[in-house]
C-alpha cells in the first residue's frame, strides 16, 4: 500500500506491505535506530514515539495506519549537542542506566509534561504505566521527569 | 593538590548517546545483505525428536536455508564452565541445536535462515517435527524421587550434584543443645531476569581467512570467544573475534554462552553471508536463563536471649532441563558459602543438591546464590525472634560479626574471610531514619484499628569482587579459568589518555567510573579520558562483568597499571630536568623536583617526548603505555540495614509499600550517583521478588507466565520513593578501599519487605508464607487465620 508519512520534519513516500509495522518502518526502512523494541506485546512502551502530537507504541501501529501522520521520534529531540530538556534532565538525574528504555520513556514523559501543568510524584509514576525500566527502580526518572516539567515551563 | 573526581558525583560521560537514540544496540547494526535467523522452538518440555522435515519451509518465499541439529554434528555442546565439587554430568549443556531429545520448552531444534525476519517468522510454522513426548518433572524436589521421570542416563535421580560444607555432627549437638529450634520449609521461587533488551547475535564469515568476527549481547565477550573456539567451534581463538555493542541490561543473563551464538556463527560459516538473530520476549523468557529457584529445609538452633548456636540447610536448587555455563557454581559457592551472612554462628552445615526439571536453564541473575542465603538467614532470624518473643532488631544485634573481629573467618568460606564491617553503624543509621520507636507506637495504634501495618528488617552481608583465582578455580571452588581482571592504559602524543579494560558494561556506567579514577590519578581533566571495552580486538582478555567485580576487580588493575604509568612518566620527567629520580614526585598530572613545584613537566609534555622517543632515559622504551592483570586476594564483602515499612489491605490481601530505607555500606564510593542508581534498581528487583515475579511451569513443563503480561516486573507507580544513606568502611583488600555496589540492592530487599508483611500478620498468628506475597495469596492466608 502506499502511504505518505512525516518524520521527523521529512516526508516519505512508499509503499508497504500492509502488515508492515511503524516501528520497523521506522528503524529498517529509515535507520531510525534510537526507537527500541523491548517486546512483542506492547507491554514495555521501549518503542513509544509521538503520532499527532500523541503518545504511541510504534510496535502496535501498522505503518499504514500512520499514513498521512506527523510522527516524531528521538531523533528529532536534540539539536546536535543542545538537547532536550527531558534528555537534559535525564542525563542529570542518571535517569537511565543501560539506556534501553531510555528513548520511549523520554518521548512518553515530554507528552506527560505537556498534557500537565502541575505534575506530582505520583501522577509521573502513574502516568509512566505503559514504559517498563528495569534498572533504575523508576527513582531517577521520576525525579527527571520532575525537574524537565520546571524546565519546561519556564 | 589532586583533582577529587573519585567520589564526585559525575554525570555520565556514556549518556548523550543513549539519551539521543544514537547508541548502537545489536539489533542497530546493519550489515548489508544480512540474512535474518529464526529458531524453531520445542512445544514440549520433554521430548524425543524422531524426525524433521524441513521441506516446505525451505520452499518458502525469502528462505535461504534450513538447518537442523544434524546439520551442525561438527560442533561440540557448549561447556559448563563452574563444575562445582561432586557435578559428575556437566556434560549435558546445550548444543547449537538440539539434535535427539529436549528437556524443557523453548529448546531450539531446528532454524530458518531467510531475507527478512518476518520471511524467516512465517516458515516456522512450515517446519514438521515428529515429537515423542515424554513424562515431565519440573519440581526440584520431587524430580529426585525414585520413579520421577528421568532426563539424562548419566543423571540418576536427575541430580547434578551432592555437595555439602560443614560438620552435620557439630550442627546436630549445637540444635540438641539449643533453647530453641526452629525448623521450616522456604521456598526461593524461580525468577525471570527480564532485562529491556532481549538477546542477540549477528556474524559474519571470511571464508579466505576462516575468521569469524560474531556480535553478541555479552557481559563477557572474551569468555564467549574463548568458549566458542576453544570448547565449541575447535579452532583457534586467533580466528574470531566477538564484540559486546550497547548493551541494554543483563542482569546476569548475557554472561552465558547460549546456542543462538554459536548457531549464528556456524550459519554465517556454512552460507559465507552475514546472519542476525533477534530474540523476541517470549523466546527471552522460555529459553534464556532464569534464576534462583531454590526449596530449602532449615533448621536453626537459638538460645533464650536469641544468639543462633547453629544452622543447618538442605536446599534443592532447580538447575532446569540442562546446565547453562556456570549452574553449579550459583548454589554451592555463592550460596552456600554465604550462609553465616552478618553473624557469627558457631556450627553450620548446608547440603545442596543440585537437579535437572524439565525447565528452563537456572545460573547467576542479580546476587546469584547470595539473595538466596540472605533469604533464607533473615526469615530464619525474624522467626527465631517470633518465637522468642525478641524484637527482630535486638537477635540481629546479639548476632552481628562485631567490628573488632574482622577479618572474620566465618569457616565455610573455604579460607577467605569477611574484610571489613561495621554492622551496627549501618542498622542503626536505619533505624534512626524509619524512626523505629515512632513506628512500633503507630502500628499499635493501628493494630487496635484492625489494620495490619508492619516493618521488616534485612541486615545483609554479599560477597563482591570475585575471585581469587586460585581460590575459585579448577583446584578450589571448581570454576574453570581465573578471575582476574585486566586493564590497558595509553597516554598519546596528544596528552589524552585511553584506557581499555577486559570489564563490560551494560548499564553500570564504566565509562564514567573508570575515567574518574584514571583522570584522578593522572592528575588530567576527566573529558580527556576514554573507557573502551566489550571488543577482543584492542582490549586485553578480561573475564567481563558478573559478581559485583567491575570496581573491585576491573578497577583495581586499572589502578595498578596507571601507578605504572606515573613511575614511567617519573623516570622520563626526571630525564628531561635532568633531575635524579629519587627526588622527583608525580602530583596532579606533573612531575617535578620534591619542593620545587614551579618547574614541572606536565604529564602531556612527558607523553609528548614518550611518544616521540627521541630522547628516553637509558632502558626506557617508548611510549607511556602500561598493560596490568589483577588478581584479587580475596573477595570483597559490602553489607547494609534494609527496613521496610508496608500496611496489608484486611479485605483484598494487598501490600502497600509504605516506606523504603536503605543504608549501604558498599565501601570507597567512586561516583554517588552512580552507585545510588544501582541501588535503586536493585531494590525494585528484590522488592519484585518478594511480592510479584514468579516463573509458574504448569506439570506439562509449559511456562505459564511467559510474557511481559504475566510476569510481573515492576512499574513505576508499584514503587515508594527510596530513602538511601551510606556509610563507608574501606575495604583492606584493595588499594582504593572499593567493594562493589551492583548487587546489594537486591540481595537485601526481598527479605526486608517478606518480613515486613510477616511482621504486619503477626496478629493473625501468621509466621510464615512463601513468596511472591500476592493478594491472593495473603487473602487466603488471612481468612483461613482468621478461621
Amino acid at each position: 500500500m502506499k502511504v505518505n508519512i512525516t518524520v521527523n520534519g521529512a516526508a516519505h513516500e512508499r509503499d508497504l506491505e500492509p502488515r508492515r509495522l511503524l516501528v520497523d518502518f521506522l528503524r529498517e526502512d529509515l535507520g531510525l535506530t534510537g526507537t527500541n523494541i523491548g517486546c512483542d506485546t506492547s507491554q514495555c512502551g521501549a518503542c513509544t514515539v509521538h503520532m499527532d502530537g500523541k503518545p504511541v507504541k510504534a510496535c502496535t501501529v501498522l505503518a499504514v495506519q500512520a499514513d498521512g501522520a506527523t510522527i516524531a521520534t528521538i531523533e528529532s529531540l536534540a539539536s546536535g549537542a543542545q538537547f532536550h530538556p527531558m534528555q537534559e534532565a535525564f542525563w542529570e538525574s542518571h535517569g537511565l542506566q543501560c539506556g534501553f528504555c531510555t528513548p520511549g520513556m523520554i518521548m512518553m514523559a515530554i507528552k506527560l509534561v505537556e498534557g500537565d501543568g502541575d505534575l506530582t510524584a505520583d501522577k509521573i509514576r502513574h502516568g509512566l504505566n505503559g514504559n517498563l525500566c528495569r534498572c533504575t527502580g523508576y527513582e531517577n526518572i521520576v525525579k527527571a521527569v520532575h525537574k524537565a516539567a520546571v524546565a519546561m515551563r519556564d | 593538590m589532586t583533582t577529587k573526581l573519585v567520589g564526585a558525583p559525575i554525570k555520565r560521560v556514556e549518556d548523550p548517546r543513549l539519551i539521543t537514540g544514537q547508541a548502537k544496540y545489536i539489533d542497530d547494526l546493519d550489515l548489508p545483505g544480512t540474512l535474518h535467523v529464526t529458531v524453531l522452538r520445542s512445544p514440549y518440555a520433554h521430548a524425543l525428536i524422531k524426525s524433521i522435515d524441513t521441506t516446505a519451509a525451505a520452499a518458502a518465499p525469502g528462505v535461504v536455508a534450513v538447518f537442523t541439529g544434524r546439520d551442525f554434528e561438527d560442533l561440540n555442546p557448549l561447556p559448563c564452565a563452574w563444575q562445582a565439587h561432586d557435578t559428575h554430568n556437566a556434560v549435558n549443556t546445550p548444543r547449537a541445536l538440539e539434535i535427539e531429545k529436549v528437556t524443557f520448552t523453548g529448546a531450539g531444534v531446528a532454524a530458518i535462515v531467510a531475507e527478512n525476519r518476518a520471511a524467516a517468522e512465517d516458515a516456522l510454522q512450515l517446519i514438521d517435527v515428529d515429537w515423542e513426548p515424554v513424562d515431565v518433572v519440573v519440581d526440584a524436589e520431587a524430580a529426585t524421587a525414585d520413579g520421577a521421570p528421568q532426563l539424562h542416563e548419566n543423571a540418576p535421580n536427575n541430580v547434578v550434584m551432592d555437595w555439602s560444607i560443614g560438620d552435620p555432627a557439630e550442627v546436630d549437638a549445637a540444635l540438641a543443645a539449643a533453647d530453641v529450634v526452629i525448623e521450616r520449609r522456604l521456598i526461593n521461587q524461580r525468577l525471570i531476569p527480564t532485562p529491556m533488551e532481549t538477546r542477540g547475535a549477528a556474524a559474519t564469515y571470511q571464508p579466505a581467512t576462516g575468521e569469524f568476527t560474531v556480535w553478541m549481547t555479552s557481559q563477557a565477550p572474551h569468555v564467549m570467544r574463548l568458549l566458542m573456539t576453544a570448547f565449541v567451534f575447535g579452532i583457534p581463538e586467533t580466528q574470531m573475534r566477538c564484540i559486546s555493542p550497547q548493551v541494554g541490561g543483563g542482569f546476569g543473563t548475557k554472561i552465558f554462552l547460549y546456542p543462538e551464538y554459536v548457531l549464528v556463527a556456524a550459519i554465517a560459516r556454512k552460507l559465507e553471508k552475514p546472519v542476525k538473530w533477534i530474540e523476541t520476549r517470549r523466546e527471552n523468557y522460555v529459553a534464556t536463563t532464569h534464576g534462583r529457584d531454590h526449596i530449602t529445609y532449615v533448621t536453626a538452633g537459638a538460645k533464650s536471649d536469641g544468639t543462633i548456636t547453629g544452622l543447618k540447610v538442605k536446599t534443592f536448587a532447580n538447575l532446569g532441563g540442562i546446565l547453562s555455563t556456570i549452574a553449579p557454581g550459583i548454589p554451592t559457592t555463592l550460596y552456600a558459602r554465604m550462609l553465616s551472612g552478618a553473624y557469627q554462628i558457631p556450627a553450620i552445615h548446608a547440603q545442596v543438591i543440585g537437579v535437572y526439571t524439565n525447565t528452563g536453564m537456572v545460573d547467576a541473575y542479580r546476587g546469584a546464590g547470595r539473595p538466596e542465603a540472605t533469604y533464607v538467614l533473615e526469615r530464619i532470624l525474624d522467626l527465631v525472634a517470633g518465637e522468642l518473643g525478641l524484637d527482630p532488631v535486638d537477635v540481629r544485634r546479639r548476632n552481628f560479626i562485631p567490628p573488632d573481629a574482622f577479618p572474620y573467618d566465618p569457616k565455610i568460606l573455604a579460607g577467605l574471610s569477611y574484610d571489613s564491617g561495621e554492622y551496627d553503624k549501618t542498622l542503626t543509621r536505619a533505624l534512626e531514619m524509619v524512626d523505629y520507636e515512632a513506628f512500633r507506637t503507630e502500628q499499635q495504634e493501628a493494630r487496635a484499628q484492625g489494620r495490619y501495618l508492619g516493618i521488616g528488617f534485612s541486615t545483609y552481608i554479599e560477597m563482591c569482587g570475585v575471585a581469587p583465582s586460585a581460590w575459585v578455580g579448577v583446584g578450589g571452588q571448581g570454576w574453570g579459568a581465573g578471575l582476574w581482571e585486566s586493564a590497558n592504559v595509553r597516554v598519546h602524543l596528544t596528552g589524552k589518555v585511553v584506557v581499555t579494560t577486559g570489564s563490560q558494561s551494560h548499564g553500570q556506567g564504566h565509562e564514567t567510573t573508570m575515567a574518574q579514577v584514571a583522570a584522578e590519578q593522572l592528575g588530567v581533566p576527566l573529558e580527556d579520558v576514554i573507557v573502551q571495552h566489550s571488543d577482543t580486538q584492542g582490549t586485553p582478555f578480561g573475564y567481563g562483568s558478573y559478581g559485583s567485580r567491575s570496581a573491585a576487580v576491573g578497577t583495581i588493575a586499572l589502578f595498578n597499571g596507571l601507578q605504572q604509568i606515573k613511575e614511567k612518566a617519573r623516570r622520563i620527567g626526571a630525564h628531561m630536568m635532568e633531575a635524579a629520580i629519587d627526588d622527583v614526585v608525580y602530583e596532579d598530572g606533573r612531575v617535578f623536583v620534591r619542593g620545587l613545584p614551579g618547574e614541572a613537566k606536565t604529564i602531556q609534555e612527558i607523553a609528548g617526548a614518550a611518544a616521540l622517543g627521541y630522547d628516553l632515559p637509558e632502558g626506557d622504551e617508548p611510549f607511556l603505555d602500561s598493560t596490568s592483570y589483577y588478581d584479587p586476594p580475596n573477595c570483597t564483602y559490602p553489607f547494609g540495614a534494609h527496613i521496610a515499612v508496608v500496611e496489608v489491605d484486611g479485605e483484598t490481601g494487598e501490600v502497600d509499600l509504605k516506606r523504603y530505607v536503605a543504608v549501604d555500606d558498599v565501601g570507597k564510593v567512586i561516583n554517588p550517583m552512580i552507585v545510588d542508581g544501582q541501588i535503586h534498581g536493585g531494590i525494585a528487583q528484590g522488592v519484585a521478588q518478594a511480592l510479584w515475579e514468579e516463573a509458574v511451569y504448569d506439570e506439562n513443563g509449559q511456562l505459564i507466565s511467559s510474557s511481559l503480561m504475566d510476569y510481573a516486573i515492576p512499574k513505576a507507580h508499584f514503587l515508594p520513593r527510596f530513602e538511601l544513606d551510606r556509610t563507608e568502611t574501606l575495604s583492606p583488600t584493595n588499594p582504593l578501599g572499593v567493594k562493589g555496589a551492583g548487587e546489594a540492592g537486591t540481595i537485601a530487599s526481598t527479605p526486608a519487605v517478606a518480613n515486613a508483611v510477616m511482621d504486619a500478620l503477626a496478629p493473625l498468628g501468621i509466621k510464615h508464607i512463601d513468596m511472591p506475597l500476592t493478594p491472593e495469596k495473603l487473602w487466603r492466608a488471612m481468612t483461613e487465620a482468621a478461621g
